[in-house]
């Protein structure tokens, strides 16, 4: 809805030197709540009762105070797409609708210019009892369009949803899906300066969440100033150049989205260590001249790399201990889901290298992998070192470790089309491309993903009658 | 600060428009009678009056067909009592609105008072058809009518903008709304003329915004009825005075309803 151009009292003269104007200024927002106050008083009765007995009895409890958001500052620039990161509670939601003059701020300022549209609902104040048309009236109103506006694009608005059929049908025997897109659609067609969007394309099917990313790629495209909250990293990272990360109610790290997300990110994997001792590991098998100490999972660059994403570039580094000298060993490591089924076994021997000798002493090796196509999990690593040893026959085993490492992975935007993938889409990923050849697309200009590495087609595809 | 609000106000109309627009048209969409209920409640009250108050009871009627005289209270009066009671809701039953979107919040009970009104003209083209029958002619006095039911959407405006906002916080309000409309009835000059009742009486009658305003607009359909200005006058008074508290009321606890609807 369009929020009256604030053009800025005070800070006017400052913003004018400044070559890139600001959208938005936040300035050391703060917004309390006070749990207590639901429950206190919310009977007029009680308020009564309180106003008499007052003077009688303190008030029971004192409220809990909640700082949603607590000193608050940045600057947005015209035309900048930011993503909000952070966890649920941490206050991205509150600094929206803040932003979006549903809540008022208990402290601090405030400054937006230019009409926003916000977004924390698709299909926002849709009546059941009204028929597709009528809703798209209703809620292009709520959200600021204006009636000759909505007139002029009613039949854009129903083409992009798809549902021209059903324009006349009331939405109470639409399916859910058919909602979101009608939603999805209207708010498409908004034509803000500031577009403030909250995890709408958490749902939906994928065709869809396709769609929408795309519809999304638009208003970047189109200058507008977005800020974008979601906890779809791939998407943030996608379409968003800054990001910021909200962390209980504060800025935790504000800078260019891949930075942010990475710091982000990489407070999930604390159950996760980069490095790995593996000599306190109990259970374990084998002989033990030579063992396995640690394990290390490093980026291509042989730094530790605390958070693995899918498709990531990763180095494992295993060390070992050799008590005396080892002839012949062939290091090996077995993959497993977290429910025990071996996904790949490899080793030395697999890739046919013979490793002579180890001498007594420590040592380590490193297995590289271009691209872990594992999709996100918890995987878990059984590791051995086996070899022939003089005077047995057949395999020798010298150390076993049972699922002794686990691996966390973490989604990404693996086919650079916008959305994570995660563990409901299978165990690995395979390099990939699609082609379409018979087939006409309904809206081309919609599939603009050309240039990657793993490219896919959307698909929001009808064959050619 | 006040003409701020006021040129917001203005620069939502269209979606003022739009709410009302949902309201009546929600009203009606499963409702079998359809746009005849706003006839078949003010007829029916209009005839269980007649009958207890006009027969039985023998309340005077100053000349006028009882029937009559009922109805032109019992037009305003139903689109009073139940935009009232919608209007008094209107910030809770859209919870969901003020929770996602932000716009003026006035306009949820001010698309009530809005939306009342289709029922309002049907139920007036009710009273022309009763006019006709017992063929009373109005007079230059009927210009006039327009005026009181302005008067009638500002008073509920201003009344729901304080009992809304009130039950943000307090959800007791919901359930004393409907006590209140009951006790509001028998205050107003609708059932008996403002003039049965003892002069004393008449002057804190007058202090019932309703009242003026419903027997301004009886004055206005008959010819020889003589219009009571001191009894017009307070309550016009009156209900600036309501839309004045209300809507500082509605200012006041604005910026919370988000927070705590």
């Amino acid at each position: 809805m369009p929020i009256s151009s604030d053009e800025e009292s005070c800070t006017a003269g400052a913003a004018r030197k400044s070559p890139m104007k600001d959208a938005i200024i936040v300035e050391d927002l703060s917004k309390k709540y006070e749990l207590g106050a639901l429950s206190h008083e919310t009977m007029l009765r009680e308020r009564l009762v309180n106003f008499f007995l007052g003077s009688f009895r303190k008030r029971a409890a004192k409220n809990e105070i909640i700082w949603a958001l607590k000193n608050v500052s940045f600057r947005i620039g015209e035309r900048e797409v930011v993503g909000i990161i952070g966890r649920n509670g941490a206050g991205k939601s509150t600094l929206l609708k803040v932003l979006s003059k549903i809540t008022y701020p208990t402290s601090g300022h405030v400054h937006v210019r230019g009409r926003v549209a916000s977004l924390l609902e698709v299909g926002t104040g849709f009546h059941e009892e009204l028929t597709g048309r009528e809703n798209i009236y209703l809620n292009g109103s709520i959200l600021g369009m204006k009636r000759k506006e909505v007139e002029a694009k009613l039949d854009a608005i129903l083409n992009f949803a798809g549902l021209e059929r059903f324009v006349d049908t009331p939405i109470k025997r639409y399916s859910s899906g058919m909602r979101l897109r009608l939603g999805f659609a209207v708010a498409a067609h908004l034509d803000p300066d500031i577009l403030i969007i909250d995890e709408i394309l958490a749902v939906g099917d994928a065709g869809f969440q396709k769609k929408c990313l795309n519809a999304m790629e638009d208003l970047r495209s189109g200058g507008r100033t977005v800020l974008f909250v979601s906890h779809n990293m791939a998407a943030v990272e996608n379409l968003c150049t800054r990001a910021i990360w909200i962390d209980d109610g504060q800025i935790r790290q504000d800078g260019p989205a891949h930075e942010v997300i990475e710091a982000y990110m990489s407070t999930f994997a604390s159950s996760q260590q980069a490095t790995m001792d593996l000599t306190q590991v109990e259970s374990r098998r084998g002989s033990g001249e030579i063992r396995y100490t640690g394990f290390e999972i490093l980026d291509k660059n042989g730094q530790p790399q605390p958070v693995v994403r899918s498709g990531d570039s990763v180095m494992f580094r295993f060390h070992f201990r050799a008590k005396e000298s080892v002839r012949f060993p062939c290091f090996g490591l077995r993959l497993f889901t977290e429910l025990g089924t071996l996904i790949t076994e490899t080793g030395t021997w697999h890739h046919g290298i013979g490793i002579p000798e180890v001498f007594a002493g420590d040592g380590y090796i490193d297995l590289e992998i271009n691209s872990l196509n594992l999709l996100p999990a918890r995987y878990l690593l059984t590791l051995n070192i086996s070899g022939e040893k003089a005077g047995i026959e057949g395999p020798h085993m010298y150390d076993g470790l049972d699922h002794c490492a686990k691996i966390e992975m973490e989604g990404a935007n693996i086919y650079m089309s916008g959305k994570t993938l995660d563990s409901h889409y299978g165990i690995v990923f395979f390099p990939q491309r699609w082609r379409l050849p018979v087939v006409r697309t309904k809206q081309s200009a919609l599939l603009t993903n050309d240039s990657h590495v793993f490219d896919s087609a959307s698909s929001e595809t009808e064959l050619a009658k | 600060m006040k003409t701020e609000s006021l040129s917001e106000l203005w620069r939502f109309r269209e979606l003022l428009y739009f709410l009302a627009w949902r309201d009546v048209k929600v009203r009606y969409k499963q409702a079998v009678l359809g746009i005849a209920w706003a006839i078949i409640q003010p007829l029916f009250t209009m005839l269980i009056f007649t009958l207890f108050f006009g027969r039985l009871a023998g309340v005077p009627s100053d000349g006028i067909p009882y029937p009559l005289f009922s109805l032109c209270a019992l037009v305003p009066w139903t689109y009073f009592s139940v935009t009232l009671s919608q209007a008094g809701n209107s910030l809770i039953s859209n919870s969901n609105l003020i929770t996602k979107v932000y716009f003026p919040r006035a306009l949820l009970p001010a698309a009530s008072a809005l939306g009342g009104m289709p029922d309002f003209l049907v139920g007036s083209g009710l009273l022309v058809v009763m006019m006709f029958y017992y063929r009373v002619k109005p007079g230059w006095s009927l210009l006039l009518a327009p005026l009181f039911v302005l008067g009638l959407m500002v008073l509920v405006f201003g009344v729901s903008m304080l009992l809304a906002a009130m039950n943000v916080r307090y959800r007791d309000v919901k359930y004393a709304i409907p006590f209140l409309i009951q006790i509001w009835l028998f205050v107003t000059p609708i059932i008996y003329p403002a003039t049965f009742l003892p002069k004393r009486f008449q002057q804190i009658l007058a202090l019932n915004p309703l009242a003026g305003l419903i027997e301004g607009f009886r004055a206005c359909l008959f010819p020889n009825r003589q219009m009571d200005l001191m009894l017009v006058g307070t309550s016009a008074a009156v209900t600036l005075l309501v839309l004045v508290v209300g809507a500082l009321y509605f200012r006041k606890t604005e910026r919370t309803f988000a927070d705590i609807i």
